[in-house]
């Protein structure tokens, strides 16, 4: 891409003078909405508004006609393929994660190895911090090795650097075990990440319904989704666990999640990108771009999905994002890896919520940034002063036609090729250097 | 995204054949018609005609059969083409990749039509999407999604005994889930505007909303059977007791397996099919299987005019008209 000028991680070490002028910023965790300049320096934010008396910028970045916001935190996000996860895709994906705007991610811990002791979050750290043009966030492993059996030492884990725990896709199918996990987790305020999905009803790879009938596909229930959310519930109030339910895809789930909320459990939950786009139907004659898991649902699930966001029941938005090689997707559609590679639309897709369901822009905003970064409790989400300068700028009314052969990341897999979708990120900022521009000019 | 009907070419003629869905009413008929000449070649002295002369069609089958698999061979043979055959296992090759990888090995080979078998459903869709653009892929059965070319000879045989399909009742009776001879056959039923289509099981082996087809649903074998004008019973694999999908065959066959006086329900007339092979005395008693009412052994001469006249359309040339022209020398 001629238009596009890219910069190696190596920039990240300079933490330049910067201002953005003319721009519309807004930062949901301190309620700003209006057009003022912001100015950078040392990787922090240091002036909303007027700059500093003794500052001079070395970077001046016109943001006119484009939102300030800041960098945005995607919740589940794939380094590569499972065990893959090497210093080629940490610095590729990273890549397009900032070219997405994002600029924290977090990875689930069932790479392989699997993240479950210390010593594998002390081999990854360095290799994302130097590879990784975005923070590499990582969660420890639930149960040892994901077995769903032992219990991960998941305090030593969180004191390595982890930001939460979760068995990832694989179900703890012992209720004993996942009571005992809870519980755990609740004495070292671990928050326990939840992929809600039974292990007896999911053996499939569509959306049990009129879809998966027709094409002769192995069906996955809703209910397999709403008896574990239901269990799960059950047993964080018993042990008074904190809780992330991940990638919601039912109607029926985010009932279930707004009714818990309601009666006061400490739950949170996420949606992703494409669930809030795609439905069953896209699935076509077995397009296996639409091949994900937990499955794309229904019409009547994703309006649902998307109520839930806009009614903040949903507190986030996640990419899910999965590169896959071209290989993963070649095959019988229940024989392909399920994913999508999603960081690179993960924004404007969240901005179709504006034009479909009325949403105002700072709220969508708010939960690509200020709620992820409570659900990790983390620092990041935000441009208050003296917060790490960790910014996304993109163009609103930016049409942009999806290219799959344009992705920055290795994983071509995305259903949205050819969709045009409006906005398109232009710069983003991480610790306060330029990581991404889609101008030549700076 | 792939929405576009990939089985028609520009032209709107036949090019793959790979799901009954797509196809509108005048498309099955246009291949019943082209079949009804095919139907009777194997009764002439010479039974083969040279419509296919020259073409090479491989018969590639991930997953065993036998008669599909003959039938095809015999259709090809009779049209004079070149048959190859090969069976792959598909435990020993390890994934998508070696399927698409071969299959450009073959194409080097210079081979006018796939036909193909697969245990996983949308494998035929995957390659015809794969495939040079001169090569034309038969269905011969994917995983639990389609079977077309099973359906089209049911349809076959159901017109040549019951002439119209618009008023006919017809009865579905067994494992719909895992059957993509059932789904096939309810697209071909509901597209030659048959109103009446009854499928029967225990809920564990009907699929979820197949409503949506157009279809209703009932788990008694003895309402269903009223006033049916065909019955086609489902071959109950062996595997399904272990699941907890039923709980024995005896119990199957009290509930489920067609006898003589459950029969008696249906419309005097009524023709019963079953697209083989038959398990007596599970699905069906040998009495019936045997019996006046059975056209079994017909499906299975049909099958091959069927399959003649797909071949022979999606080569590019109508078989009526071939037969015709070449009828002098058949």
């Amino acid at each position: 891409m001629p238009d596009i000028t890219q910069l190696t991680s190596a920039a990240a070490a300079n933490h330049p003078a910067i201002s953005i002028i003319n721009g519309r910023v807004i930062d949901p965790a301190n309620q700003i909405d209006q057009q003022m300049d912001i100015h950078l320096n040392n990787g922090k934010i240091i002036a909303l508004g007027n700059a500093p008396d003794d500052f001079s910028a070395q970077q001046v970045i016109d943001a006119s006609q484009k939102i300030v916001c800041p960098g945005l935190i995607d919740l589940r996000f794939r380094l590569g393929e499972r065990g893959y996860e090497t210093k080629r895709t940490i610095a590729s994906e990273t890549r397009a994660a900032v070219a997405g705007g994002v600029t924290a991610l977090c990875c689930p811990p069932d790479t392989d190895p699997i993240i479950d002791n210390a010593a594998m979050v002390k081999l990854i750290r360095p290799k994302a911090e130097t590879e990784g043009v975005a923070k590499v966030y990582t969660l420890s492993a639930l149960t040892q090795q994901l077995q769903g059996e032992k219990l991960s030492e998941m305090r030593e884990l969180k004191d390595a650097g982890c930001v939460g725990t979760t068995n990832a896709l694989q179900p703890v199918k012992s209720t004993l075990v996942m009571r005992r996990a809870l519980e755990y987790a609740a004495s070292h305020d671990i928050t326990v990440f939840i992929q809600a999905v039974d292990p007896w009803l999911s053996d499939g790879c569509a959306h049990e319904g009129a879809v998966s009938t027709r094409l002769g596909l192995a069906g996955i229930p809703v209910s397999a989704e709403t008896i574990a959310i239901s269990r799960d519930l059950q047993l964080i109030e018993l042990s008074g666990a904190k809780a992330h339910f991940c990638q919601l895809s039912s109607a029926k789930a985010v009932q279930l999640i707004q009714q818990a909320q309601e009666a006061g459990l400490p739950i949170t939950a996420d949606v992703t990108a494409h669930h809030l786009h795609l439905t069953e139907m896209d699935i076509g004659y077995f397009d296996s771009n639409c091949h994900v898991i937990p499955p794309l649902r229904t019409q009547r699930d994703q309006e649902a999905l998307r109520q839930g966001l806009k009614s903040g029941v949903i507190s986030s938005i996640v990419s899910d994002h999965q590169p896959h090689g071209s290989d993963a997707k070649l095959a019988p559609f229940a024989e392909t890896e399920a994913g999508i590679s999603g960081v690179e639309t993960l924004l404007p897709l969240a901005l179709k919520m504006i034009d479909t369901h009325d949403m105002q822009l700072s709220e969508v905003i708010k939960r690509l940034t200020l709620q992820p970064a409570k659900t990790l409790n983390i620092s990041e989400g935000t441009l208050s002063i003296g917060a790490a300068a960790d910014i996304c700028i993109f163009d609103p009314d930016a049409y942009w036609v999806v290219d799959r052969e344009k992705l920055l990341s290795q994983g071509k897999n995305t259903p949205f090729h050819g969709w045009e979708l409006k906005g398109k990120v232009t710069c983003t900022i991480k610790s306060g250097a330029v990581v991404f521009a889609a101008e030549k000019k700076l | 995204m792939i929405s576009k009907n990939i089985q028609l070419d520009e032209q709107g003629r036949l090019k793959h054949f790979l799901s009954i869905e797509g196809f509108k009413r005048q498309h099955l008929v246009n291949i019943l018609d082209a079949a009804e000449p095919f139907a009777n070649v194997h009764e002439q002295a010479v039974k083969k005609v040279p419509i296919l002369r020259g073409k090479t069609i491989v018969n590639l089958f991930f997953e065993a059969s036998t008669r599909t698999r003959t039938t095809f061979e015999l259709a090809a043979k009779r049209l004079s083409a070149d048959v190859l055959n090969i069976n792959i296992n598909t435990s020993a090759t390890s994934k998508g990749e070696s399927l698409l990888d071969m299959l450009h090995n073959l194409e080097a080979m210079y081979c006018d039509m796939f036909i193909v078998r697969h245990n996983q459903s949308g494998a035929a869709h995957l390659i015809a999407q794969h495939v040079s653009p001169h090569i034309s892929v038969i269905n011969a059965g994917d995983g639990c999604h389609s079977h077309p070319t099973q359906a089209m000879l049911d349809m076959f045989t159901i017109r040549r005994h019951k002439k119209e399909f618009a008023h006919l009742k017809v009865v579905i009776v067994g494992d719909i889930l895992h059957s993509r001879v059932a789904r096939s056959q309810i697209h071909a039923l509901t597209t030659l505007g048959v109103t009446e289509v009854r499928v029967v099981g225990p809920k564990t082996l009907i699929p979820a909303h197949i409503e949506s087809l157009g279809v209703h649903v009932y788990h008694d074998l003895q309402t269903a059977l009223i006033d049916a004008d065909v019955v086609i019973m489902l071959r109950l694999q062996k595997e399904r007791m272990q699941g907890a999908l039923l709980p024995s065959e005896n119990e199957y066959f009290q509930q489920y397996g067609l006898t003589e006086k459950k029969l008696r329900l249906a419309k005097p007339d009524a023709i019963v099919m079953h697209p083989g092979p038959i398990n007596r005395g599970v699905e069906i008693a040998s009495s019936i299987a045997d019996g006046p009412q059975s056209v079994i052994l017909e499906q299975v001469t049909n099958g091959i005019a069927i399959r003649m006249a797909v071949m022979s359309q999606t080569l590019g040339r109508s078989g009526s008209e071939s037969i015709r022209s070449s009828g002098g020398t058949a």
